[in-house]
């Protein structure tokens, strides 16, 4: 069994940046591990900007921000070992991989789960019809761009309205597809306003209140069946691709004995990055699913800091004072756990929340209240009942 | 003209499969002419992946006989190919005064049917067993030898043996006429003509056509029977033990909560008629009553995440039994094997077998040893030289994949591909593993689908 300070499982963004901020505190032994051939995350086959505006104030590429992620990591001192699958995460910060020489068991003094997000498949939106190829969701669309070079389709239907939606749409331009259609369910775009610009300039019909009722085709994908507010209508088309509904990747949480919030699926963590066994710490889009690339590094280095101080036996006690939310619109709160004040500032200094609905009113915390007006899959912050410590 | 085969079976299902390793291993020289893509590609693809004990079954029938028969061959075969057997046992639920009432005589039958050590069960013991059951529940009973196998594994086993002593398979071949000289067929096929002594009709949703097409008249109509089902994720397998059956209907064995050999949970199917042989398309609808059903029987399954959702058409005709026979011109007709096709086929093909007589069994046949995906036994992901891992979620090693591409049985479509490894059948559906099985797929050349 070999012995690191500091597993960190998945070299994303979150893995990423708190391998390097671990190293530059002078943790001695930090292990980024991943599944994928090489490290980077969804970047890696993002081939759209902009990324790195957050980390160094330019514009970037996906790819090309991925490999300095990794860089910066690798000459900071971290050690990044790819094709290594956590299979099992045990209490204590024992972690099992599969590698391709088998399996083994790595200890960590502390583990920080980066493990991301995946968006919802098909199947388990329930959508009927039949199942031919052709059918995706959007990482695999630019899996299929960045490493295939070509698309499985030329007349896609994009399914949502969502940030990635719109990659989607430029990824399927890029590689000689042209989307008939971008559609959604809900009566306005999920992302801002002004990402519709694009779609209207280029002439791609962009429809709400249409929801995907049937997928048609044998070996392929020949159409579609949309419930619109005209009725339920045929649209013809080779590729259905389903965009966002990001989920946390949990299936190892889940299959542990830490805490998993049934709110927004990923672990329980207090203002710490601290899970219920305190030997483990999360950042990133495990936690939340849906941010940018910018804000989950920023996650990373922030949980990093506090994982150091845990090193050094600088953080108080992990305690079980939970944040109970009350309101059928509130889908989580961020941490979901508040621990005892100490001298380490906290990773979360304020409350994410997130809505399972659009709403415009007044959210209280404690004794006060704030006034919010948002809608899903959109960030909310509010200051964190701490005591004696702002944000 | 010289006949080619002894014997020419028409349809690559589970039926198929498991008749052309019959007849090669009683010594006849065999074809198997499959009109998909890839084999199992028709009703064989989407069963509940269960070894039944026939318990239910009517008595007397040919079904109750040809199940007993293929369970029994299947407990002596598994292990020598390598084949999962996980005996689960089943449990058969009442949740109203109406179906408690039947209990009784469900089991009489049962007893009847030789399975004989069945098990009335209070409500309290019921939920001893399995905890996590509705409460609702008014009683049950237990079928301890009601089994879990892999639905998938077992057909290519019985066709790789089949092939691996002298049979011969040929994809992407349909049937398109044939004719009797009063001493050997001879088919027209979209690859050319095939003679053989003696023609197996196992084509299941086309049962009915082909005998129509080959004798100019069949004695049932298939009418298929759609049934939708629901894949849970992994943790929602340790919600239940056994398979969970209901109180069964004339029609219908009823929609079942169970494990899967891969550690998920399936609940399904359901039992819709129709005329379309081809199409068995999902609805939104129909998955959220099956969803809801689920969450009845087990309420924590309302929180777990739905991998796959999937349909398929079982052969049903106007008949509730089995419809084998041997005609005049040389030909048997294996038709409507409705919905216990998996656990029956051995025994259908040992029936056919007997129809037909054993002219020279092979003394010593090769036996092929299967890949073992069953979740509780050790996998490759776990031993050395594995050269890592293709699919996350279902952990299917890259070399498990490339030995699923050589030999006699390689797949020729993603469909057939995925049912040999379960690469990209789990929770992200292809999400990370997609576009790298695609690609691996297109350099052996192996998606023709």
């Amino acid at each position: 069994m070999a012995d690191v300070d500091v597993i960190i499982v998945g070299a994303g963004p979150a893995g990423l940046s708190a391998a390097t901020e671990l190293k530059r505190l002078g943790v001695a032994r930090v292990l980024v591990l991943d599944r994928e051939a090489a490290a980077g995350g969804i970047p890696r086959h993002c081939l759209h900007s902009p990324y790195g505006m957050r980390e160094w104030h330019r514009v970037m590429f996906g790819p090309a921000y991925a490999r300095r992620l990794t860089d910066e990591a690798q000459a900071a001192g971290a050690e990044i070992r790819c094709r290594t699958t956590v299979t099992a995460l045990r209490p204590g910060g024992k972690v099992e991989v599969s590698t391709p020489d088998g399996l083994q068991v790595l200890q960590g003094r502390a583990v920080l789960l980066a493990t991301g997000a995946r968006e919802t498949s098909r199947a388990a939106r329930l959508v009927g019809g039949t199942k031919p190829g052709g059918v995706m969701n959007t990482a695999t669309l630019q899996g299929f761009a960045a490493f295939a070079d070509h698309l499985p389709f030329r007349r896609p239907v994009i399914v949502g309205t969502e940030l990635v939606s719109f990659s989607a749409m430029i990824t399927c331009l890029t590689h000689g597809a042209r989307p008939v259609a971008m559609i959604d369910a809900g009566p306005g775009p999920t992302a801002r306003a002004i990402m519709t610009l694009a779609p209207r300039m280029l002439g791609i019909p962009l429809r709400f209140g249409t929801k995907i009722a049937a997928i048609h085709g044998r070996s392929r994908v020949d159409g579609i069946t949309v419930e619109a507010p005209e009725g339920p209508q045929d649209i013809a088309c080779d590729g259905v691709v389903f965009t966002g509904g990001f989920r946390p990747e949990n299936a190892l949480l889940r299959t542990s004995a830490l805490q998993v919030d049934p709110g927004s699926l990923g672990p329980s963590i207090d203002q710490y990055g601290r899970l219920s066994d305190p030997a483990y710490f999360a950042a990133g889009n495990v936690l939340h699913a849906i941010e940018t690339a910018g804000w989950c590094w920023d996650e990373g280095r922030k949980v990093a800091r506090t994982i150091d101080a845990a090193l050094h036996g600088a953080l108080p006690p992990r305690a079980e004072v939970g944040i109970r939310t009350e309101g059928a619109a509130i889908k989580y709160a961020l941490p979901q756990v508040i621990s005892p004040v100490g001298e380490t500032p906290p990773a979360f200094d304020r409350m994410q929340l997130r809505l399972t609905r659009p709403y415009s009113g007044d959210v209280g915390i404690g004794g006060t209240s704030h006034r919010i007006d948002s809608r899903p899959e959109r960030r909310i912050l509010l200051p964190l009942p701490l005591s004696g410590q702002g944000a | 003209m010289n006949q080619d085969y002894d014997a020419a079976i028409i349809g690559a299902g589970v039926v198929g499969c498991a008749i052309a390793r019959r007849l090669t291993l009683d010594g006849a020289r065999v074809v198997v002419l499959e009109k998909g893509a890839d084999i199992l590609d028709g009703a064989s693809k989407a069963n509940s992946a269960i070894l039944h004990t026939g318990f239910d079954a009517p008595e007397g029938s040919l079904e109750l006989a040809c199940v007993q028969e293929g369970y029994r061959e299947y407990e002596a075969l598994h292990a020598q190919m390598n084949l999962p057997l996980d005996r689960c046992g089943a449990l058969v639920l009442a949740w109203t005064d109406e179906q408690e009432a039947r209990l009784p005589a469900l089991i009489a039958q049962a007893q009847a049917n030789a399975v004989t050590d069945v098990e009335l069960l209070s409500r309290d013991r019921v939920l001893t067993l399995e905890p996590n059951l509705n409460p609702a529940l008014r009683a049950g009973f237990r079928v301890p030898r009601e089994s879990l196998i892999d639905p998938w594994s077992a057909p290519h086993g019985y066709l790789l043996q089949a092939l691996l002593n002298g049979a011969e398979l040929r994809r992407s071949c349909e049937v398109t006429g044939g004719s009797f000289d009063g001493s050997q067929w001879t088919l027209t096929t979209s690859q050319g003509p095939v003679s053989a002594g003696r023609v197996v009709n196992a084509a299941g949703n086309y049962g009915d056509l082909i005998d129509k097409m080959l004798l100019g008249r069949t004695d049932f109509r298939i009418r298929p029977r759609k049934g939708q089902f629901l894949v849970y994720d992994k943790t929602a397998a340790a919600l239940a033990r056994h398979i969970l059956l209901p109180v069964p209907t004339d029609k219908t064995k009823g929609i079942v909560v169970c494990r899967t050999i891969w550690g998920n949970l399936l609940v399904g199917p359901t039992a819709e008629d129709q005329d379309d042989r081809v199409t068995a398309s999902l609805e939104e609808a129909t998955l959220r009553m099956l969803e809801q059903k689920g969450a009845e029987i087990l309420p924590a399954l309302a929180g777990e995440e739905i991998t796959t959702i999937y349909a398929g058409l079982r052969p049903a005709c106007e008949f509730k039994d089995y419809q084998i026979r041997e005609h005049a011109e040389n030909m048997i007709t294996v038709g409507a094997i409705r919905s216990t096709g998996l656990s029956a086929a051995l025994g259908i093909a040992a029936h056919v077998g007997r129809m037909i007589g054993a002219t020279a069994p092979l003394a010593s046949p090769a036996v092929p040893r299967m890949a073992m995906l069953a979740e509780e036994r050790t996998r490759d992901w776990q031993l050395a030289g594995n050269e890592g891992m293709l699919c996350h979620c279902e952990r299917v090693t890259l070399r498990e994949a490339k030995a699923a591409l050589t030999g006699p049985l390689a797949p020729h479509s993603f469909a057939g591909f995925k049912r040999r490894t379960r690469a990209a059948m789990g929770r992200c559906q292809g999400f990370y593993c997609g576009q790298a099985v695609q690609g691996l797929l297109d350099k052996a050349g192996a998606d023709r689908g």
